[in-house]
């Protein structure tokens, strides 16, 4: 029960603070929806100057969507883990009985409930103003948003043990690392049009199976199931390694005192 | 009028709420703690004296479990904070001046936050308790950023009686306040470790305070307990007026005072 209560705290902490400010409460959203408008007028051009009439709607809007609904998860682990930081809250926190598992688990609860206001906003405007839909990719829906998920839990976490580890100003960490994955991802374009090399790290990115996946079905051919599965383990394993890893920064800074003096950034 | 009494209300008890054995702790070749032992009673409160950087913050933040210690052991009620971190924390709560509440949230927010991470029951009639002897009802809903000093170390303070803890670490918890608010504060505090089954670990550079609250004071200097005593007498037995010219002493020539105790 007091661990369902901790995790709860740090629910409850960053429902306060989305609800008291604006500047908390449109990021959840508004960027999500611009991206959705312009794709969806950018797939409306090319469908308009295409002479196959290929739709370009599920495949684009649809891989749009796709990536933000990641971001907009991995954004929700970080951005909760840096009220502590922008609070200066490490001390009063880490010295209350909450575990580090509490702590993770409350900063994935915030990502859910953040990232599911983007997610049918993004929903939405998509069907609604651009009739992209959601019904073309069938139950695998599910599957895509689940890996999207995992993933984006494992980067959220990642990024928060790098700011952990080397203090407030390693904040430009978080922000540019969905952009850095995205040519890897293949959120756009067959992992067959990567080079080589490119396509060897795109197939340790669960996200690019999902692409795949989604181009697949809209192509009309069968999703590989077994592709699928994969991403979804490789998802869980880069949770617990990252997981395991922010374990790791937490004693390192326990152990030299980088958690009582955090704005000195390095200790060592 | 100061509140520490003598008599039923303050007798001691002989139980340990903290216990410190051979505590070190180092930077590389820096020693800030060097094999630093002591206990603290319950309804006991103990002044942890000594200059800046003598290794106060330093032995309050492995007590609180967010410094590792190089070697030693802490025990709170007899628990190792080492390996049972969640169970010891859940009966120590702490107010120092360079850990303010977070700014963004009210008041209100804050303790029912802390208070969920404390587990403590009833949390409700719990905040409505401590705004009100506390005397910040009326910035419940006021986010503690805006509040003054003074009004942000009463709500500190609240937050450290959440879970009415055995064992209270104040780390110049009257530094920030005037003397009508620090003289509420001590009052509280002494109340608080009185009634409760406490101890009070208190860090002061404010000598006066110190002898007014402190059942018994510990002087550190470079990491090591110099001198230990009751703050009434200690300044006598080794040869001092008073307790702050034997902190000054403590502080410009410890080794005067090695070896010299009564």
């Amino acid at each position: 029960m007091k661990h369902l209560s901790r995790i709860a705290a740090i629910l409850l902490r960053q429902f306060y603070l989305i609800r008291g400010s604006p500047a908390r409460l449109l990021p959840l959203f508004v960027w999500a929806a611009v991206d959705i408008v312009l794709w969806g007028f950018i797939t409306r051009y090319l469908n308009a100057i295409t002479p196959s009439g290929l739709n370009f709607v599920p495949s684009l809007l649809g891989a749009v969507l796709f990536w933000d609904f990641f971001t907009r998860v991995m954004y929700g682990v970080t951005t909760t883990f840096l009220e502590d930081v922008w609070s200066r809250n490490f001390l009063n926190l880490f010295a209350t009985p909450l575990s580090i598992s509490e702590y993770l688990s409350g900063l994935v609860l915030s990502s859910i409930a953040t990232s599911s206001i983007g997610l049918v906003v993004m929903l939405v405007l998509a069907t609604v103003a651009f009739g992209l839909s959601f019904f073309v990719y069938g139950l695998m829906l599910i599957p895509f948003l689940f890996v999207l998920f995992l993933f984006g839990i494992a980067l959220g976490v990642l990024a928060c043990a790098l700011v952990l580890r080397y203090g407030p100003a390693a904040e430009w960490f978080v922000w540019p690392i969905p952009a850095v994955l995205s040519p890897f991802a293949a959120v756009f374009y067959p992992l067959s049009t990567l080079p080589k090399w490119m396509q060897c790290v795109a197939h340790l990115l669960p996200p690019s199976y999902v692409f795949e996946s989604m181009r697949s079905i809209l192509a009309g051919n069968p999703v590989s199931g077994t592709g699928l599965l994969w991403s979804g383990s490789l998802a869980l394993l880069y949770i617990l390694l990252t997981a395991w890893f922010f374990t790791r920064i937490y004693r390192h800074a326990v152990r030299t005192g980088l958690i009582a003096r955090y704005s000195a950034e390095t200790l060592s | 009028m100061m509140t520490k009494q003598s008599g039923p209300l303050r007798a001691p008890s002989t139980e340990k709420v903290l216990s410190l054995a051979n505590l070190c702790k180092a930077y590389g070749d820096a020693v800030a703690v060097d094999g630093v032992s002591f206990d603290v009673e319950r309804n006991e409160i103990v002044g942890l004296l000594g200059p800046n950087g003598a290794g106060k913050t330093t032995i309050i933040n492995m007590v609180l479990g967010i410094l590792e210690p190089s070697a030693g052991t802490i025990h709170i009620e007899g628990v190792d904070i080492a390996t049972h971190r969640g169970p010891a924390l859940e009966r120590t709560n702490f107010t120092a001046v360079y850990a303010p509440l977070p700014g963004n949230l009210t008041a209100y927010q804050n303790l029912r936050f802390f208070g969920l991470l404390y587990g403590v029951s009833n949390l409700s009639g719990r905040i409505d308790e401590l705004l009100r002897q506390f005397e910040i009802e009326r910035f419940r809903n006021t986010k503690c950023g805006v509040l003054s000093s003074g009004e942000q170390t009463r709500a500190s303070l609240a937050k450290a009686m959440l879970n009415q803890p055995h064992l209270l670490l104040l780390d110049e918890p009257t530094a920030s306040l005037d003397p009508a608010s620090a003289r509420d504060v001590r009052t509280k505090m002494c109340e608080f470790a009185a009634q409760e089954a406490v101890g009070v670990l208190w860090t002061s550079h404010n000598m006066v305070e110190v002898e007014k609250v402190c059942d018994r004071v510990l002087f550190l200097s470079h990491g090591k307990i110099l001198l230990e005593g009751d703050p009434k007498t200690l300044p006598r037995e080794y040869g001092k007026e008073t307790l702050e010219d034997l902190f000054i002493t403590v502080a410009r020539e410890p080794l005067t005072l090695e070896g010299n105790g009564a």
